[in-house]
């Protein structure tokens, strides 16, 4: 993405540097390794965006037209697994490898050997992963919850493969979480506290945090699966004593941390973001910080939400469900920080902002939806219905990716020293908002009227929203080529950017050149935190 | 200026809304038809959950305009391109105290309802009669607790109306060839449970919903006022054809259910006298037929052809076309085949039924052995533990 904007900068090197495959295959820089992270995540997002598009098109209308249902069964896994794992898990992290190191004025991350391979080990991982739908018997056709048995006993031959490719991807987790504390522990610039580190900086410390504490529980569960399948064990075989439901347990366990995973740097980029356009500082510093620390807390507390129909006892339903709306508090929170933080600015509507409001609106409505379903009599209706589907996509898609990709519109500059063509941006920010709403909405009505998830074919009474929905997922899909179009412009050429493009942007990553030369703060920055800067008394 | 402005933009929106909601066919659309929302169901439970569902949609509701208002009227009012300067306040103790305390008492009123609720669920005591549900890849089996009634409930949607080769019906995928009969006014407890992988029962009108689990049985009950055909579907994936494995609950009189009961027990009666007479090859290839289409074709196919690696061709295959496969044959059909899809049907099927579908399998497809499978044959496999 940025390989014109190296040669300037070479003379920093420590080392001969690298030309062709060799240095991106060697690279031990944080900038470089970012930038294969985000190239990566971009291209799972097509393959698992045009699989939605295939199960979109087998919807379209009622009756099986384009797929057998074992096919689309194998859609519906891979897609949840590849965005998932593939797509937005490592949008952040090569976010906060470009990033972090920029923000806390660090030369580069704390391990950049580990840094390469935690990347290696993802197209190792998802290659292996694509590579089960051609294999006998077909890919993982579970669902990306793989509940057993259904993922052990009577699941097809290819599974083994499946599991050796989560294992890869939880490592490659586990270690790039490692670095990323190591990182911002350690490496910030001196006068930098902990509570003076840029929203993205915590989000992401919190977030990794969190990825320690499941990923190793993911990697036990598909373990004890292995062992059923292959070992004779019996974990979640009833026939051998076992417990299907043990399963579910476990998997919710690291599953909804995971779904935190998934959100928490996306409140950090919408923290990063807001107060910028809004010229602002940003509203509750403090309770922000503190709201996604408790939101991170009670994660590891409401993981039966997910199962609120298997037969928990009374006491456990009552739990799970006061824990889960219990959430909604420091979420709340943190809504209410950015309104404040726009309330009485002075708002400009450039691209990243665009992303930026839409998130905040559209994770609000996956907020409230979730809000519904922890009633636990009322998801007794919803559970497992397109009311769910559209629910976590409302947090995911119109949520997380979209601030995924405001934080791409607002770094690109950095990245490659142009401006993304904001008219293009326009387009594709308004093309995005139509398609993904006219995707998800009518997924709430189907839901309600009856319609279950996971299913390749549906009663007449719910043809008119999926007719809906499957015209927005292509919109949808199709104009995220407009976003390759624009960053592809933006690597080329365009409007140069000063080192501090944004008017009202903050943070030591605007005090270096645009482009960012591959090494930087050699020594460490000058900071001023924000409450003592000039431009934002 | 911008307050005659916004003002034109509510009025509108309210016009708007109003012309929406009270539109006769959008309100019955809304309210009544469940096309747009959850059905009010025609069980007490129900239509306490369908209240819950509403109070806590119209709260939300609330709660988004409100945040939404604010933020949108921010954005209009504070554009830097009218001029807009930044404030410079950052926080505020009292409103950010408050902005926790009030979500957090809307949630404790949200909650109390829901525990109410969510107990009179739990409480399953006092059941009038008891149903066992079970669970199959790719099917629902009844059974009446005390009765000697069960049966199971297939899937009646013909095949050319998925392809499309002809229109589809009014309940196309929601119809099944034998319901579950249930009485009025009479509180069932449902037993759930699988035979393979996790199913799940759910029937919207009853807000029934939960799990079918292999080696559990999860409880729930209901109580249906109304006469009148519900129907369902499972909803948790259990495989390839769990879109198609639908719940169909015809709700009768009590007196209607008893004259229902009473001529199941009569067929069942006739059934048992099939499993004690001889058969000619011809009568067990019709029955075997009928059977095969309607529990094994789902994974072996039609024409006996499978889909390997995970479901094996019978056609031509060592266990169903050669005279020292037979004995496998008998023993895999009447008791599966562990770690694989292959599920036991000698506690489920008739003697009859399982001798007519294993002569079928041995002469059809091309797997000529002239082989005749007596239900007596299947009778004496079958451990006394059955």
């Amino acid at each position: 993405m940025t390989s014109n904007s190296y040669s300037s900068a070479t003379e920093h090197a420590h080392e001969p540097q690298l030309r062709g495959l060799k240095r991106w295959l060697l690279t031990t820089n944080h900038k470089e390794i970012g930038t294969l992270y985000l190239i990566f995540s971009l291209t799972m997002f097509f393959i698992g965006g045009t699989m939605a598009l295939v199960i979109r098109a087998e919807l379209f209308q009622p009756g099986l037209q384009l797929v057998q249902p074992e096919f689309f069964n194998q859609m519906t896994t891979m897609h949840g697994l590849i965005m998932v794992f593939g797509a937005v898990m490592p949008a952040f992290v090569g976010l906060a490898n470009w990033m972090v190191p920029l923000q806390i004025g660090a030369p580069d991350m704390a391990l950049p050997r580990l840094n390469n391979f935690s990347f290696w080990l993802l197209p190792l991982a998802f290659s292996l992963l694509l590579s089960s739908l051609f294999m006998e018997g077909g890919g993982p056709n579970f669902g990306w919850t793989f509940y057993a048995p259904l993922s052990t006993t009577y699941a097809p031959p290819s599974t083994n493969f499946f599991i050796l490719s989560i294992h890869l991807a939880g490592i490659s987790s586990i270690l790039g979480a490692i670095n990323i504390i190591a990182t911002i522990l350690n490496m910030r610039t001196p006068a930098m506290k902990l509570m003076d580190m840029p929203l993205f900086v915590w989000t992401w410390l919190i977030t990794a945090f969190l990825l320690l504490a499941v990923m190793p529980v993911l990697a036990g569960v598909v373990t004890m699966m292995l062992l059923d399948i292959n070992f004779g064990t019996s974990f979640f075989n009833a026939a051998g004593g076992g417990d299907p439901v043990l399963f579910q347990h476990l998997f919710w366990f690291f599953g909804h941390p995971e779904v935190y995973i998934m959100i928490l740097p996306a409140f950090g980029i919408a923290s990063m973001i807001v107060p910028a356009f809004a010229r602002k500082r940003l509203f509750g510093y403090r309770s922000m910080v503190y709201a996604t620390a408790s939101i991170a807390i009670l994660s590891f507390v409401v993981w039966a939400h997910h199962m609120f129909t298997v037969g928990l006892p009374l006491a456990a339903q009552l739990f799970f469900m006061y824990a889960t709306m219990l959430i909604a508090v420091p979420t709340g929170v943190k809504v209410f920080n950015w309104v404040a933080t726009l309330f009485h600015g002075s708002i400009s509507f450039e691209v990243p902002m665009l992303f930026t409001l839409a998130f905040i609106v559209q994770f609000t409505i996956g907020g409230l939806s979730g809000v519904m379903l922890a009633i636990v009599p009322a998801d007794y209706q919803y559970h497992d219905t397109y009311f769910v589907v559209a629910h976590f996509h409302y947090v995911l898609v119109p949520g997380a990716v979209f601030a995924i990709i405001a934080g791409v519109y607002y770094w690109l500059p950095k990245w490659t020293g142009y401006y993304p063509d904001e008219t293009l941006g326009r387009w594709h920010f308004w093309l995005s908002v139509i398609g993904v709403n006219l995707t998800f909405f009518p997924m709430h009505f189907s839901g309600l009227a009856g319609m279950p998830r996971r299913i390749p074919d549906y009663a007449l009474q719910f043809a008119d929203f999926n007719l809906l929905s499957s015209l927005g997922g292509f919109l949808f899909g199709l104009s995220q080529l407009l976003l390759v179009w624009v960053v592809v412009r933006c690597v080329r050429g365009g409007k140069p950017a000063p080192d501090n493009p944004w008017e009202g942007a903050e943070g030591l990553e605007w005090t270096v050149p645009s482009p960012a030369p591959l090494h930087t703060f050699s020594t460490p920055p000058e900071f001023i935190p924000e409450r003592d800067s000039p431009s934002r008394a | 200026m911008t307050g005659a402005w916004l003002n034109r933009i509510l009025h509108a929106v309210l016009w708007i809304s109003v012309v929406f909601f009270s539109h006769p066919l959008l309100a019955k659309n809304l309210y009544g038809d469940s096309s747009l929302n959850l059905p009010v169901g025609v069980t007490h439970m129900s239509r306490e959950v369908y209240s819950l569902h509403m109070i806590i949609f119209w709260i939300c509701v609330v709660i988004a305009v409100v945040v939404f208002g604010v933020m949108f009227w921010s954005l209009v009012r504070y554009r830097k391109s009218k001029g807009a300067r930044a404030a410079h306040f950052h926080e505020n103790t009292w409103v950010e105290l408050l902005w926790t305390a009030i979500p957090l008492i809307i949630l404790v009123l949200m909650a109390i309802p829901a525990t109410a609720t969510l107990q009179k669920i739990y409480d399953t005591s006092e059941a009038e009669m008891d149903v066992m549900i079970t669970g199959h890849q790719w099917r629902w089996h009844y059974e009446y607790l005390g009765q000697d009634v069960s049966f199971f409930s297939n899937l009646s949607t013909p095949p050319e109306q998925i392809s499309g080769a002809e229109q589809k019906g009014e309940n196309y995928l929601l119809e099944v060839d034998q319901p579950l009969v249930l009485p009025v006014d009479t509180k069932v407890r449902l037993l759930l449970t699988s035979n393979d992988v996790i199913h799940s029962w759910w029937v919207p009108q009853l807000a029934v919903k939960k799990d079918a689990i292999p080696g559990f049985v999860n409880e729930n009950w209901t109580k249906i006022d109304e006469p009148g055909i519900y129907r369902g579907q499972c909803t948790e994936l259990c495989g390839r054809l769990h879109g198609f494995m639908p719940i169909t609950v015809k709700a009768v009189s009590k007196e209607e259910y008893q004259l229902w009961l009473s001529e199941q027990k009569q067929q069942a009666a006739e059934k048992a006298a099939g499993n004690e007479r001889e058969w000619t090859l011809a009568d067990l290839m019709t029955q075997g037929e009928s059977v095969y289409n309607t529990y094994c074709a789902a994974c072996h196919m039609v024409n006996g052809q499978g889909i390997p690696p995970a479901f094996p061709a019978l056609a031509g295959s060592l266990v169903a076309s050669t005279a020292e496969g037979r004995a496998t044959h008998i023993e895999r059909v009447l008791y599966g085949k562990s770690g694989t899809a292959m599920a036991a049907f000698g506690s489920t099927l008739s003697a009859a039924d399982i001798a007519a579908v294993i002569t079928y399998e041995r002469n059809a497809f091309g797997n000529n052995t002239g082989d005749i499978i007596q239900p007596a044959e299947i009778k004496k496999q079958l451990k006394p533990t059955e």
